[in-house]
């Protein structure tokens, strides 16, 4: 038989083609590689064509293991351009390698002023109850700033307001324009033009006639609110206030009323809030008697509701002021109430 | 108002501890904002009784005194001159906290052996125990001083600092305060008893006094005691008005003052001889009169202004000071005691004319009860005998024209309830009346008659009847409850909302907001030309500075200050805006306030770093923040080349949507950036009129296009033309093309190649309709019109 030594040469080739293979680094080499064995004059198919002059018994054999030999070799060929090309994606991946602790590339980062951020927080937390956020002049008439809001000219109250009077004087020889000490002027406002239900909250710039310190400023922020409706009672300022105090300062805030005087408002009241920097227990930040002082507040009083031409009898509600600063200032710890106005960006910044 | 609770205690019983009556009264409405503890460090000292005092053996100036502590003796080395046997004295035992007469530290007390003798302790001078400044002797105590007893139980107190509300001028007094612990604390309130005996001249026959306007001063009432003597008053009085933080004057000064503080009535005491023929007259003061007050400054007076006058001249500033010519010496004998009323709002005025500010001015300007004249004058006279003898004259003075009545107001529970949300029983609202002073009486079903008594002059409503009822009971008594009344309907604020939106937008484009001072100088405003066609800013009457003095027409210097200030500590690039108010002066009228954005660029690019570049921010920067600024709220601005002295000549536009010009923007004039001392350039700035913005914004939800469905094809265009000729109207003639959906500029490019006065401009043009795909030959011939478009109207031509 002379199948026989041509099986073996075919192992032979196998062998020696699978060697070479596994000794072809690179893709240029397996290429040389394909040529030389499975090309169109490779060694393999040499053997194939040669089987024509085979008696068709050994034709049978001899093609049976040819075709064994070549579907491993294209397979072990497969195998070795995907392990080059794997290698070369690598390679050239790991040129790619980048320090990713070097810093990003920038993109410039502003932020809005505190007190606007603040100031949001807050209407946010009233609008959330119904209020609706308006806003006022800064420049203002006597009569709204004071006379309306229950303190007639030459009221001892005027001296918890100093004031920055318009250098304008009117027939009287008065000076009728100011610069608003409070957002307060804007309940007669909004009662003036629309009618109850009222429920509002007015923030905005007021200016105050004193000397800056760390804790006072000439110029600074007030919210002002407003509930007005037939059936709105004390008891319901306080839920409000409360509902307010635990919205921005926290669910397991305590809040507190005392008594207090402001010409617009009978009763009045001020408003605190359990020290949240040493919960009550008395530390600098409440210096030591665990309450923070937040608000102004009361209710209406019937000479203001009946100022604006509102029935005093049948219509009562609230009215509260606070300013966004301190607010502030006890939330991120802020020092001093100049450093808002004075816009140096490292202060700025930080919020 | 300084409260020493050893005083108030003679009005009320206090078995509450100091912290939790400070806590009551402040939870009422009279804010305790400080205590002061007296003898709050006396801890071995003790009242002794000196036994006998015997020479040092090796000083001449030192003494030794033997002290009694009751059960036992002790004997110290004492220096002070005043020390004597039979002597009551604060006595400090070893151990002790002493204040050093030297140094003025707290000192811990020694045993100590002086000039060889053994010292137990030591007999304390005011300074050391804290009580005062004198050093020069030891305390001498009074003699029932118990003796053994701690000094801080017999000499020590708690001194309240009250802050006093403005409506409250009653609790301007050591006897208000009682009232209102008595009634929070549901104890009997003790007033002095007002007796004395008249054994003077009948005061008719002494003094005569008119009151020329009722209105000014609608009561004057007035006493006399003759053969006063004149003199330091005792310690317990002293005591007390140093406690209040009075000094001491002489017994008679020292009366009117502890009746002050004790009733909250101010009197003036006249030494009686130096009144002209025995007459007071209260008038208005002449046109340009001048007096010189008890201070010693002479001051010039106009009607009306109110003076008291004997018969030929002014003595006192009424209800203010009094005057240098009638005061009380040491040598006076017969004294003239006053006790008026006098008009808040006159008080008040005349006070601010002179800018003199008075314990009695500043309880006359809050309102006080004409009855309380009477009441304290008779307190006054009875301690003026007590103190410093003489006789007091029968009967006083009172003219009081038109007697007032005590206001009675209607109350009722309904409206108690309607206001604090509450029900309480008539019987526990009467008591509380009545626990305040307050009578009221019952007028069938829920209605009360309420009578104020004659000390409070803050209630005259309804609702400060219920305030009352309110603090009393603690407003911690009400209940907390959410609002149940309707919600009213959304009132839409689109100016706010507007404003609000852009500063977000602007935030994400990476610039920083400031809020600066509303107020600014003339100067501030005339560099950046923000004085428009000679209407004055408007100026503030008082200013705190000239740097505050006007309200700002731009918020201009105010951005390039607060960039000026930051590049001193930052060489960063800044990327600032405010969204600000601007206050334009109207005749007649408040001025307008218009809501104004002002923005500012300068400075590097890109933060110092790795990747960075030494690009500066510049015009092109500014515009692209208005262009996505604009863009995101969906308008389409133009931005035509502007002439404005404050920016350079050829870099600065002016901002416009459709016909409505809404701001300018620029690179600032380098003679503007050295004024306010900047020295990076270029600046960029911006400011756009929100109002005006706010008119062109589109209103109503935007309306869906639908997304092209067919290709479109892309066409490149370089042209050459005219330097001169604005990219912009390049492109819209580009745009205006019916085939046309975009064209992108995307080279600008003179130089080679290139004729002078002459650029390239690069556009990367999008053909596409919505319904069909274009053929090429319709893209070629459309780009045809274009160029020959450009051609006509621009003198454009195709870039070989």
């Amino acid at each position: 038989m002379t199948v026989d030594p041509l099986i073996r040469s075919l192992e032979e080739l196998q062998a020696r083609a699978l060697q070479e293979l596994s000794a072809s680094p690179s893709a240029d080499s397996v290429e040389r590689w394909r040529v030389a064995y499975l090309g169109r004059k490779g060694h393999l198919t040499l053997v194939l064509r040669g089987l024509g002059s085979l008696a068709p018994e050994e034709r049978r054999a001899v093609g049976a293991a040819a075709n064994r030999v070549k579907a491993l070799l294209e397979e072990s060929l497969a195998r070795a351009e995907e392990a080059i090309k794997s290698a070369e994606l690598h390679a050239l991946a790991e040129q790619g390698r980048l320090d990713v602790t070097l810093p990003g590339r920038p993109v410039p980062l502003g932020r809005l002023h505190p007190t606007t951020q603040i100031v949001r927080e807050i209407c946010a937390a009233f609008v959330s109850m119904g209020f609706q956020v308006v806003e006022g002049p800064e420049v203002e008439w006597d009569r709204y700033n004071f006379e309306m809001l229950n303190i007639p000219k030459d009221h001892p109250a005027r001296d918890m307001w100093d004031t920055f009077w318009i250098d304008r004087v009117d027939e009287h020889g008065e000076r009728p324009m100011l610069l608003r000490t409070h957002t307060s002027p804007m309940q007669i406002r909004i009662m003036e033009s629309t009618r109850p239900p009222v429920r509002v909250v007015v923030p905005g710039k007021c200016y105050r006639y004193e000397a800056t310190d760390a804790t006072h400023e000439s110029q600074f922020y007030q919210v002002e609110g407003l509930a007005v409706d037939d059936g709105i009672t004390f008891a319901d300022m306080k839920g409000t206030l409360y509902e307010f105090a635990r919205l921005l300062f926290g669910s397991e805030r305590r809040v507190r009323f005392r008594c207090d005087y402001f010409p617009f408002v009978e009763p009045g009241a001020e408003m605190s809030i359990d020290c949240f920097a040493c919960n009550g227990q008395g530390c600098r930040i409440c210096k030591g008697t665990g309450w923070i002082e937040i608000m102004g507040a009361g209710m209406v009083n019937p000479r203001v509701l009946e100022g604006v031409g509102y029935d005093s009898s049948k219509y009562t509600g609230f009215a509260f002021g606070l300013g966004p600063e301190r607010i502030a200032m006890l939330k991120h710890g802020i020092d001093d109430i100049r450093l808002f106005y004075s816009n140096d960006l490292r202060f700025l910044g930080q919020f | 108002m300084k409260v020493p609770l050893s005083w108030l205690r003679e009005y009320v019983d206090i078995d509450l501890p100091p912290r939790e009556l400070a806590h009551r009264l402040t939870m009422s409405g009279t804010e305790v904002g400080g205590m002061t503890v007296v003898g709050g460090s006396w801890d071995n000292v003790c009242v002794g009784l000196v036994v006998s005092v015997d020479p040092h053996p090796n000083a001449d100036r030192l003494r030794l005194a033997t002290v009694s502590l009751g059960n036992e003796e002790l004997t110290v080395v004492c220096g002070a001159p005043n020390v004597a046997p039979g002597q009551r004295v604060p006595f400090a035992r070893v151990g002790a906290r002493l204040i050093d007469g030297h140094t003025g530290q707290m000192e811990t007390l020694k045993a100590a052996r002086i000039r060889g003798v053994e010292s137990a302790g030591m007999v304390c001078s005011e300074k050391e125990l804290g009580l005062g400044d004198d050093h020069t002797g030891i305390v001498v105590l009074p003699e029932d001083a118990p003796v053994g007893k701690l000094l801080s139980e017999y000499l020590g107190d708690v001194v309240f600092d009250l802050e006093v509300t403005p409506n409250r001028p009653d609790c301007l007094s050591v006897l208000g305060i009682a009232r209102e612990v008595a009634a929070l604390t549901g104890k009997e309130l003790r007033e002095p008893d007002l007796s004395y005996p008249e054994e003077g001249d009948p005061i008719e026959g002494m003094v005569r006094v008119e009151i020329a306007d009722p209105r000014l001063c609608p009561r004057y009432t007035a006493a006399i005691v003759q053969g006063v003597a004149v003199g330091p008053s005792p310690r317990w009085m002293q005591e007390r008005l140093l406690r209040a933080g009075q000094r001491p004057i002489n017994n008679v000064v020292d009366v009117t003052n502890y009746v002050l503080l004790e009733y909250g009535q101010p009197l003036h005491a006249f030494d009686y001889r130096t009144l002209r023929e025995g007459r007071i007259i209260v008038r208005p003061a002449r046109e340009q009169e001048p007096f010189v007050t008890l201070d010693g400054v002479e001051r010039t007076l106009r009607p009306p202004m109110l003076v008291i006058a004997d018969g030929r001249r002014s003595v006192a500033l009424a209800g203010i000071m009094g005057g240098l010519n009638t005061e009380m010496t040491d040598s006076t004998t017969t004294v003239l005691l006053e006790s008026a009323n006098f008009d808040p709002v006159n008080t008040r005025r005349t006070s601010k004319a002179l800018a003199l500010r008075s314990e009695s001015s500043s309880r006359f300007d809050k309102g006080l009860q004409p009855e309380l004249a009477a009441i304290a004058l008779r307190r006054a006279t009875q301690l003026v005998l007590q103190l410093a003898g003489g006789k007091a004259c029968k009967g006083t003075i009172d003219v009081y024209p038109q007697p007032r009545e005590r206001p009675v107001i209607p109350f009722t529970l309904a409206r108690l309830k309607k206001v604090l949300g509450i029900e309480l029983p008539p019987e526990r609202v009467q008591g509380v009346f009545l626990s305040l002073g307050f009578s009221s009486s019952r007028e069938g079903g829920n209605a009360l008659k309420v009578t104020v008594p004659y000390w409070r002059s803050d209630i005259s409503q309804e609702d400060d009847l219920v305030e009352e009822i309110a603090r009393v009971i603690g407003y911690d008594q009400i209940p907390t409850t959410m609002l149940s009344t309707p919600v009213p309907h959304h009132q839409p604020q689109p100016e706010r909302e507007l404003r609000e939106r852009a500063k977000d937008i602007l935030v994400a484009c990476g610039m920083q907001e400031v809020i600066s001072y509303s107020l600014t100088a003339l100067a501030a405003l005339e560099k950046t030309q923000s004085v428009e066609g000679g209407v004055q800013p408007l100026r503030v009457a008082n200013p705190m500075s000239g740097e505050q003095e006007y309200l700002r027409t731009s918020l201009r210097s105010s951005i390039l200050s607060t960039l000026a200030a930051n590049q001193r500590h930052s060489r960063e690039g800044l990327r600032l805006f405010e969204m600000g108010r601007v206050y334009l002066p109207r005749p007649a009228d408040l001025p307008l306030e218009r809501p104004t954005l002002v923005g500012v660029m300068a400075g590097p690019r890109w933060p110092e770093g790795w990747l960075g570049s030494g690009e500066t921010l510049g015009f092109f920067d500014a515009k692209g923040v208005l262009e996505t600024f604009l863009g995101h709220l969906h308008l389409q601005c133009t931005f035509e080349p502007a002439d404005d002295p404050l920016f350079l000549p050829g870099r600065c536009a002016r901002i416009a949507v459709g016909a409505t010009a809404v701001g300018i923007m620029g690179e600032l004039h380098t003679r503007l950036l050295e004024q306010f001392q900047i020295d990076t350039s270029p600046v960029a700035l911006f400011e756009v009129d929100m109002a005006a913005l706010l008119e062109v914004l589109t209103t109503g939800p935007r309306q869906y296009r639908p997304i092209p469905r067919y290709p479109g094809a892309y066409r490149d265009l370089a042209l050459v033309l005219n330097r001169d000729v604005p990219a912009a109207r390049v492109q819209e003639v580009v745009e205006r093309h019916p085939l046309v959906a975009r064209a992108v500029l995307f080279d600008v490019y003179e130089g080679e190649g290139i004729p002078s006065g002459k650029r390239s401009l690069a556009y990367r043009v999008l053909f596409q309709l919505p319904d069909r795909t274009l053929a090429g030959e319709e893209v070629s011939q459309a780009q045809g019109e274009i160029i020959a478009a450009l051609e006509r109207e621009v003198g454009a031509s195709l870039r070989s």
